[in-house]
């Protein structure tokens, strides 16, 4: 996120959100909007396929198609560029490239955005108006944005958008992606990506090359960037790959196409799973070790604002478990040992080349020693201060709440023209819903941590299927009946749920529950940049269940 | 708005005007009783029980609404004050269930502090018609426990104000007044999220965690500070921890939530002690007894029948068994140095979590790159 919750909730003059479900998904600053809404009076602009809770409060809501973003989007700058209502000072004074912005963008008029997104066109120059009229806005949103075929095009749009109303840089503004695990934030910053190490300090790069060499007397070559969680799995199904180390992660249930993830799983000489619990993914492994849940650890979480914060041990390890950086570190140890019998005077020299670290706050050390945005974030610091915003890029700084203020980290932001890419699968005569997919509420990602806490798997024990009630009555399914769902790549059985909350033709599963996981049916294409895949458009055929 | 000068138990105070009495002797130091006045929410007036003395004023008045201006002269200890304070607390008390010996709130209860406080014994009224309303609310989370109500209502501002569904009203009137959720139904009727706001608010027992029933008071706990581990808005937790087992979540004062979290966060927490976590590494038992990974076919699945026999190996060689973690650790590290030796860095991959702390995060990469020199690691942030 470019701006902190408390700056939008408070400060935001129009709130736009698209592809979150915010209430659900991220409740407490949900909770937070909502208010905004009730108590300040701030327009709230939703675009969701959906009818999300969030909805209730929408000044308007835009039921647009899965995967018509980038369309809608242009739409709306289409209003702003052609009626004349966007920032002009901003446009000239920070931005570069709005004539080929321009050029792209007039190719959507509403009445044709109205047509691709099956919404009115009424309706999308409401919304610019709206948009344009209350500023500073903040834009808001989360994967209903990014896993599509054209993620990365619907992000692009989405900050074209805010600088077109020159609503990046200032307080109630921004451009903001809201992460959807406790720390998704930390765990990109830290360098858990194929293309960077922490602080996005680019492998490609020579200098970031000869950093880390220097600090850890290993690393691998500059030119060999590695592959992403869908690109290991196909290099795993092929041989390519040949052992993988998983932590806390359950692919088997979270990755597209889940048949497909279990074979490559399976094709691996030796698999590692470092888990809580044997899920889907650790039943595969050869190796499973007990790691340690949050309350059982110390260390530090990043969340959505780029705000650091300290994690704190409120038991001791269940059973033997042990907390998951000793165990890292411990067969760090070992296998320095393994590989080097006698270790190259490089990784003993180096300053950060050893492994013995003694707590989480060596660790943090070394992280501020080798990422710059995180250069001023020390333990000492947020004891004393309770949380830092990164970039902190010393001791004295007081970390950064909101990013982008009177410059980009580029000089001007650049505007990148984008057109709509219909999704990879569209329904046809042998598939003809349209399945979107998401979380509820209730429950978490795979499911292994909420379908085991007794509350939540009380209140919501078992996975749905939301069917309109037109495409309810053409298969002749009754609401809480059992049917059978199935794409080109597989087939799961769920509970129908009869409501007017999608819209006929769309369909919406969850990935909580292994008996009737969305991921068995959805499309592994990727973005060709983002290497995201489309987990919200794929192609299904809903059926009654034989009896 | 403009300073004003007032007096608060003879002290000299400049004071932003119209706010409340309550807030500027609070921000000053001066202590004034409170039980259905909450920082977090607009206030109310209802329980009278931060009734203090006015100069010029006919009538004692709430702290917790009254304005300053200038030249107020206030006391908030007078003896027409206490006096004035008690008799609230003896009438909320005649119609309060005196059973402090096994209620769940003994000991963090703003009424039992009170009632101690000002000498209150709860037989000052007896003799009249006391609630005796059903007990409970046929949701997983929350006991609903109407007699022990105060109606002090910051149960039904937290629902307005800081959730916002607004699932929690006041029904019916005088000694018949109750709250009610939706249109008087069950909390799983109404728009109720199950934030548990209203829990986190509550002054007594009223509104209390289920599992937390019977699990240890307020002095029995051990309170640590931590942040949630579920979505990334990051809200700071207090755990509440007896023998190393959580048995109660509430709001710590973190910038992202401000004392307040949601269903998942509050009442999510235990799969942390859940039977089934993994207390011992587990090895399939060819690594430990040799035999060739070829001849166990232990990994099922990807026929279509999604999972089936996973765990069905009918290959002892192939089962799960328990170890240490030397004999663990020593075996992926010899596994991992063979595969780096025999096939290069390349034909190993890593996913790192992002449940996991940034340290250990950091260590997945480091292990990758500098142990394995490979970039081959990722995580879930794009699923």
């Amino acid at each position: 996120m470019t701006n902190p919750f408390d700056d939008i909730a408070k400060n935001a003059q129009c709130l736009f959100i698209i592809g979150s479900n915010t209430t659900e998904q991220h409740p407490v600053f949900g909770m937070q909007l909502r208010q905004a809404v009730k108590q300040r009076g701030v327009p709230l602009i939703l675009a969701d396929p959906r009818r999300i809770p969030i909805a209730d409060y929408a000044t308007i809501h835009l039921r647009h198609k899965p995967g018509t973003d980038t369309a809608l989007l242009n739409g709306l700058m289409y209003v702003l560029i052609t009626e004349d209502l966007y920032d002009h000072e901003f446009v000239a004074n920070r931005t570069e490239g709005f004539e080929e912005l321009k050029a792209k963008i007039l190719a959507y008029p509403p009445e044709r955005v109205a047509e691709i997104c099956d919404v009115n066109a009424e309706d999308i120059r409401r919304a610019a108006r709206l948009m344009a009229a209350h500023r500073p806005g903040a834009l808001m949103y989360a994967m209903g944005i990014t896993q599509h075929t054209s993620g990365h095009g619907n992000v692009i749009s989405c900050a074209n958008l805010q600088m077109l109303l020159g609503n990046v840089g200032v307080a109630g503004g921004g451009v903001n992606p809201l992460r959807g695990q406790s720390n998704v934030q930390g765990s990109c910053d830290m360098g858990g990506l194929p293309n960077y190490y922490s602080g996005y300090q680019n492998v490609a790069l020579e200098a970031s090359h000869k950093k880390f060499e220097a600090a850890w007397g290993a690393v691998p070559p500059v030119d060999k960037p590695g592959l992403t969680l869908v690109e290991m799995m196909r290099a795993a199904e092929h041989g390519q790959i040949k052992a993988m180390y998983i932590l806390g992660e359950n692919p088997a249930l979270s990755d597209p196409d889940s048949n497909h993830v279990r074979r490559c799983l399976a094709a691996l000489d030796f698999l590692v799973v470092q888990d809580l619990f044997l899920t889907e993914t650790a039943q595969l492994a050869d190796v499973v070790l007990p790691g340690a849940s949050f309350a059982e650890k110390d260390g530090t979480f990043t969340n959505s604002e780029r705000r650091v914060q300290r994690v704190q041990r409120a038991l001791n390890p269940i059973g033997e478990c042990r907390p998951d950086w000793e165990i890292i570190s411990d067969l760090g140890q070992r296998l320095l040992t393994a590989i080097w019998p006698e270790l190259p005077d490089a990784i003993a020299e180096a300053p950060h080349g050893h492994w013995d670290y003694m707590n989480p706050v060596e660790i943090l050390d070394e992280i501020a020693d080798l990422t710059p945005s995180y250069a001023g974030i020390r333990a000492h610091r947020l004891e004393k201060l309770g949380s830092l915003q990164w970039p902190c890029p010393d001791e004295k700084h007081p970390g950064t709440p909101i990013l982008h203020v009177g410059k980009f980290t580029r000089g001007l932001g650049k505007f990148q023209p984008m057109g709509y890419l219909p999704p990879a699968e569209l329904p046809d005569e042998s598939y003809p819903l349209l399945l979107t997919t998401g979380r509820v509420l209730y429950h978490y990602h795979t499911g292994s941590l909420t379908r085991r806490a007794r509350g939540l798997a009380a209140i919501y024990p078992e996975g749905l299927i939301e069917l309109h009630p037109e495409d309810a009555a053409r298969l002749g399914v009754a609401n809480g009946e059992t049917v059978e769902v199935a794409s080109r790549r597989g087939r799961v059985h769920a509970k129908a749920d009869v409501t007017e909350r999608v819209q006929p033709g769309v369909v919406f599963m969850t990935f909580h529950f292994p008996d009737s996981a969305a991921n068995f049916l959805t499309n592994p294409a990727l973005d060709p940049v983002a290497k995201i895949p489309e987990f919200k458009a794929c192609a299904v055929r809903v059926s009654k269940c034989a009896v | 708005m403009p300073q004003v000068n007032i007096t608060i138990d003879g002290k000299k105070i400049k004071a932003e005007a119209f706010k409340t009495v309550y807030e500027v002797a609070t921000a000053n130091g001066i202590y004034i009783p409170a039980l259905c006045h909450h920082p977090a929410l607009p206030p109310e007036g209802a329980c009278r029980v931060c009734l203090v003395e006015i100069e010029r004023q006919r009538a004692l008045q709430p702290a917790c609404t009254f304005p300053v201006t200038e030249g107020l002269v206030i006391h908030t200890n007078s003896p027409k004050v206490r006096e004035a304070r008690k008799f609230a607390l003896e009438l909320i008390i005649s119609d309060h269930p005196l059973d402090c010996m096994t209620c769940e709130a003994t000991g963090d209860c703003r009424l039992q502090d009170l009632a101690y406080e000002y000498g209150v014994k709860g037989n000052e009224y007896t003799g009249g018609v006391q609630h005796t309303y059903p007990i409970d609310d046929p949701n997983p989370f929350i006991q609903v426990d109407r007699n022990k109500c105060i109606l002090c209502r910051r149960c039904v501002r937290a629902c307005n104000y800081i959730n916002g569904v607004e699932a929690i009203g006041i029904v019916y009137r005088g000694f018949k007044a109750r709250i009610a959720f939706g249109m008087d139904s069950t909390m799983q009727d109404s728009p109720c999220e199950f934030c548990g706001s209203c829990v986190e608010v509550c002054p007594t027992a009223a509104l209390w965690p289920k599992m937390s029933l019977g699990k240890g008071r307020a002095w029995q706990l051990k309170k640590i500070e931590t942040i949630c581990s579920y979505c990334g808005v990051g809200c700071r937790l207090n755990l509440h921890v007896r023998d190393n087992e959580i048995v109660k979540v509430t709001g710590a004062d973190g910038p992202a939530n401000h004392g307040f979290t949601c269903v998942k966060g509050r009442f999510g927490y235990d799969y942390v002690n859940h039977p089934e976590r993994l207390t011992r590494p587990l090895v399939r038992r060819y690594l430990l007894e040799g035999g060739s990974k070829a001849a166990t076919d232990h990994r099922g699945g990807g026929d279509g029948k999604n999972g089936d026999g996973l765990l069905a190996t009918g290959n002892a060689a192939a089962d799960f068994v328990e170890t240490d973690w030397d004999t663990a650790l020593n075996l992926v590290a010899h596994k991992f140095a063979e595969i780096k030796r025999n096939y290069g860095g390349d034909a190993f991959a890593a996913l790192c979590s992002a449940r996991c702390t940034n340290e250990e995060n950091f260590l997945m990469a480091k292990l990758t790159r500098q142990l394995m020199a490979t970039h081959n690691i990722d995580h879930c942030a794009r699923l």
